[in-house]
Order: C-alpha cells, then structure tokens, then sequence
C-alpha cells in the first residue's frame, strides 16, 4: 500500500445503543478516510462519540451498520476469533489509565502481545527491552508498575503497543491521566513514532494542547465531524 | 493458545494474593469437605480392614442355614459330631478333624471414653479354635482353663473397654468370671472379643450343650468344595459353610455400606456450601480482573484463554483444598482406635485408615467442586466486555 491509499475506510457508519425501549444514536451514516502514516487526533465534548469511534476502528465494538475496511479489508463483520488475531496483528493499544497488569512487570507487560505471535523466547525479550527503550524506559524493566509515575506507566503501555509492530496505534486520552510535563513526553514520543517508525496514530482527546501533536484534528460533535483541520 | 493460557494462568496466579481472604475461604471451605468425606472413608476402610483382614481363606465357618450372623445361628452336639467326621476337613497330627464350637453371647462392657454402655461379645471356643486363629498369641498371662471361670481378653477390648485388666475380676451375666490371659491376632476383628472355655458358657449361659458355629480348617483348596457337598448330601444338617474370609467380608460390607451411605450424602451436601464459595470467590476474581481481562482480549487473547485460565485458578484452589483436607484427615483420624456396632450387634473396634483411595477420593471431590464452582465464572471471564477496557 502506498502512503495515499487510505488505511481505514469507513462507510455509512452508524451506531447506536439500545437503553430499554429508548435507542440512543451516537453517530449515523459516517463516512471518512483515514490515510496510512496519519497522526490524527479526533476531539469534541463528551458524549460526542469519540470513543465509540475510536472501539470501532480498533474492533473492540461491532457498528449497527455500516463498513469499516481496515487496509483493504473489511473487519466490522468479522467473528470474534478472526477480529482478535486481526487486533494482535495490526493494533496497538494506549488506553487513559494505561490499563497495565499490576502483577506482571513492564518486561512482562509490555511481552503479552508477543505471546499471540509465533516470536520465539529469546526474540522475545530482545523485541521487549528494544521497546523499553524507544520509550526511554529500558532501566525499569523490572519494575511492577505501581513502583512507577503515571508518565512512566504509560511509557510501559505505549512499548506494550507498539512491539508487536503494528500499523496503527489507537489512543484513547492517552493524556487525561497525566500532569503536563508528562502528557508532553508522551506525545512527543508518539509523535516521534509516527514521523520515524511511521506508524499511523488516532488518539482521541478532549486536550487541545494534545491535539496540537498530531498532523489532522477532527471535531466530532453529537456524532457529525464538523471540522477537520490539517497542518500539512 | 497455549501460551496464551499460560501466561492468563500465571496472571491469575499472581493476583490470588489480592484476594488472599476469600480465596483462603474456598480453600477452607473444600478442605473441610474433604475433611468430612475422609473421616467416613477413614472409619468405612478401618472396619472394613479390620473385618476383612480377620478372615483366613483356609477356615470354614458353619451356621445354620440362613443365619446371617452367629448371633441367631445354632448348631447341636450332634451335628457337631458329624461335622468332625466330615470329609474336606484337616486333621491334626493325632488323626483327628480341627474342628472348634463356638459360641457368641452379647455381655455388658462399659467404653473407656465415653463411659457409656455397650454390648461386647464373649466367644466360647473349644481347644482347636487356637489353631484356627493364626497369628494369636497370649501376649500377657496365660489361656483360660478347660471348665473354669477364666476369660481371656482381646487387646482392643484391653484398650478400649474398662473392667478387663489383667487379674481383675468382672461380672458377666450370673457368674464372676477372672481375666487371666490378654491375646493379639495382630488388629483382626477376634481382639475385639472375650473368650472362655465353650462348655462353661453353656453352662453358666443355660446353652445346653448347642453352640451358633462350627470352625473347621480347611484340607487344601478342595476342602471347602468337598465339605459342602457332604452337608448338602447329609439330611440331618441345614448348613450354611463358607470360608471365614466370605463371612467376614460379609460381615464388613454391610456396616460399611451404611458408614458410607451416610458418609457421601453429608459431604455432598457441604460440598454446595462450599461450591457457592468457590462460585463467589472466582466471580470476585473475575469482576476484580474484569478490566485487565478485557485489556487481554483487546490486545488479542482469546476469551477461552480467559476462559480455561480462569477455571484452573477455580481447579488450582480445590486441589489446595483437597490437599489440606486430606492432610488434616491423615493427622487427625489415621491410625485413632474407635469402635461401633458390628454385624453381630457387638462392639467391633478397628482403626480409622486414611488410604490412598480415600485421598484420590477427596482430592477428586474437591476437584468436581472446583470445576462446578469455577465454570459460570470462568464463562463470565471469557464473555467479559471488550468495552470494559475503558473501566465500564
């Protein structure tokens, strides 16, 4: 695929959440393009859809209707079993509250995503500690994570993320969590991930100062994009 | 996958320590449930042991026809007569058949522990029922003399019941009798019986001169064959003639059937208490996890990974309980000296016996107890919302 076809593709895309008898819309009838080796941030209030958006593209949530292709393919109607390996093979994660496993180490945590790829033992730990310090954290790789900073355990997640090599890393508030001078190192990390390593980045975020970051920002508002500004 | 059930395993593992309360109540829960299940197998092997281990493959033991014990069994002098003339029967160096009339009589003893009043058996044997008891030996005093008032007494009745000291005189019935003799057959069930000379309980018991069975040894393997077709053939004898090992076994199983129809149903039934503690304990593992589970599944574990971890956490926990229960029954009941009514409605006293099936038996118990309490759980953490990533 070459940098101007588009990674996502999405169609139509709509979804809605049944509460009782009451259907409540979140987004209906979406329609965009996200191209490879994008850095985009998609803000807007609460409740405006963000997130929802953001577990569409990563498969963890089915559309009510609609297509989402994800590098030609389309992965909104895949089973459980097919979206997982998809997920494992071409997403990394990075969640508000880094959603580490307490008791595993950051070695340990940022392997899991190695342990669903044929990468042998020793590779393993080669890939884990190569991750550990692109994020500048390889000295901590025995630390659980409550002996760490909230900056520093999202550094954890973000190596967790992206050692498996994956095309597209989602974030959700990858900030919210985090004092300024933190938020900051992280995004210039993702920002350095996306410019050296190319890996194409959504994060969504209600920061402003976050949003600046990243090469497109997309305001989404009671589930309408109804701006798009892009620095390039 | 099954790295990836590994490392959940191992994740699931670690955080027991995070619920160290509830999961050392599942422990405790299923160890007493063991606990419970392996006294009645204990006391269940122990009789049975003991009854089983009495009999001898090469003694034949005679009651009346359709007696199930020897209790309501009688035998007349004259068949007895006829019994030692009866072929299949071994003979003794001066040519004549070892034969022994017994009789059984229920006597008054009272329990050293409880001192509660129980039924003990008095045994009147004839001289040959030595040789018919191998392994018994007069371990202190001497054997009773022919037509006296002497007892001798089994070691479990020493141990277990006051009264029969060596040299102390008891009351029986109308006559003072005298303990001159304490015998070992090595923990069968004839320790737990007084004996005395047969024709002085038929006296002194109004027996006239009848007995309730007849033991005879056994001339080789065809012995038992040769001696039943006889009595079938005899018109004046109405025999039952099995080898003592059968009568033995007959003698235990019924007992034990009823220690273990007791036994299982009480620990099945605490097995639902503690089937809703391990229920609980695990959906409190899960509902704990259920971000980090999701954060598993979005990163590409599979939710039967989740699944057959979380199961073996639930198996993981039985088994530890299984273990403790089994250790503590082994502690508490093996080899303890207890004593309950046997077949002839006589104090039987045996040794509780925690075997290795009793500990299979518990530990399978304990593991049917995890598996059923860990399954609904273990279907929740495969099905735990990929959007719970977000800590919905």
């Amino acid at each position: 695929m070459s940098k101007t076809e588009p990674l996502y593709v999405l169609r139509g895309l709509s979804k809605q959440y049944s509460r009782g008898k009451e259907t409540i819309p979140i987004f209906d009838g979406l329609d965009m393009e996200i191209a490879n080796g994008e850095f985009m941030a998609i803000m807007g209030p609460s409740g405006s859809g963000k997130t929802t958006l953001l577990n569409q593209l990563g498969g963890i949530d089915a559309p009510t209707t609609g297509e989402v292709i994800f590098d030609g393919r389309r992965i909104d109607n895949l089973g459980q079993g097919a979206l997982a390996k998809w997920r494992s093979e071409n997403v990394g994660f990075i969640f508000q509250f880094y959603n580490l496993m307490p008791t595993l180490t950051a070695a340990q945590n940022v392997e899991l995503p190695l342990l669903l790829s044929p990468v042998k033992g020793a590779e393993r730990k080669k890939r884990v500690a190569t991750a550990l310090d692109i994020v500048g954290i390889g000295d901590r790789a025995k630390h659980y994570p409550r002996q760490l900073s909230g900056g520093q355990q999202q550094r954890v997640a973000i190596a967790r993320a992206i050692v498996a090599d994956p095309k597209v890393l989602l974030c959700d508030e990858p900030t919210g969590d985090l004092d300024r001078t933190s938020a900051d190192e992280v995004l210039e990390m993702l920002q350095l991930l996306n410019t050296k390593m190319g890996k194409t980045i959504i994060m969504v975020t209600h920061d402003p100062a976050a949003a600046k970051y990243a090469k497109t920002e997309l305001f989404l508002d009671k589930g309408k994009f109804i701006k798009k500004g892009s620095k390039k | 996958m099954f790295k990836q059930i590994a490392a959940l395993t191992k994740l699931n593992l670690r955080s027991i320590p995070q619920r160290w309360g509830m999961s050392l109540a599942t422990v405790f829960s299923v160890a007493l449930v063991v606990l419970v299940l392996m006294a009645f197998l204990a006391m269940a092997n122990g009789f049975k042991a003991t009854l089983s281990g009495s009999g001898s493959t090469d003694v034949a033991v005679m009651l009346r026809k359709g007696a199930q014990a020897e209790l309501n069994s009688g035998i007349s002098l004259a068949q007895l007569r006829l019994i030692r003339e009866a072929p299949g029967i071994a003979r003794n160096a001066d040519g004549n058949t070892i034969v022994s009339g017994e009789l059984y009589v229920i006597v008054d003893g009272l329990k050293r522990t409880t001192l509660t009043d129980v039924n003990l058996p008095l045994r009147g044997v004839e001289p040959d029922a030595l040789v018919l008891r191998q392994g018994l030996k007069i371990v202190e005093g001497h054997m009773f003399g022919s037509g006296s008032n002497e007892l001798i007494v089994g070691q479990a009745i020493l141990r277990e019941f006051a009264g029969f000291d060596l040299g102390s005189e008891v009351r029986l019935g109308t006559a003072t009798w005298k303990v001159v003799g304490v015998f070992s057959t090595g923990g069968t069930v004839f320790e737990s019986e007084i004996w005395a000379d047969a024709g002085s309980i038929q006296s002194l018991y109004q027996r006239g001169s009848g007995y309730q069975s007849v033991r005879a040894k056994l001339d080789g393997a065809d012995g038992l064959k040769a001696l039943q077709d006889w009595a079938e053939n005899e018109p004046t004898l109405n025999l039952d003639i099995i080898t003592e090992k059968e009568f033995f076994s007959g003698q235990a199983s019924g007992i034990t059937n009823i220690i273990l129809y007791m036994g299982w149903p009480l620990a099945i039934v605490m097995a639902f208490g503690a089937l809703a503690g391990a229920w609980n304990t695990m959906y409190a593992s899960v509902e704990a996890r259920t971000r980090e589970i999701a954060t598993l599944r979005a990163i590409g574990f599979a939710g039967f990974a989740a699944f057959v971890s979380t199961l073996v956490e639930a198996l993981l926990l039985a088994f530890v309980g299984g273990l403790v229960g089994s250790v503590l029954a082994w502690l508490i009941f093996n080899g303890i000296s207890a004593s309950t009514l046997g077949g002839n409605f006589t104090q039987v006293v045996f040794a509780f016996e925690v075997t290795g099936e009793a500990v299979q038996s518990g530990i399978v118990m304990a593991l049917i107890i995890g598996l059923l309490g860990g399954i609904i759980p273990s279907i929740r953490a495969a099905r735990v919302p990929l959007l719970s990533v977000h800590g919905g």
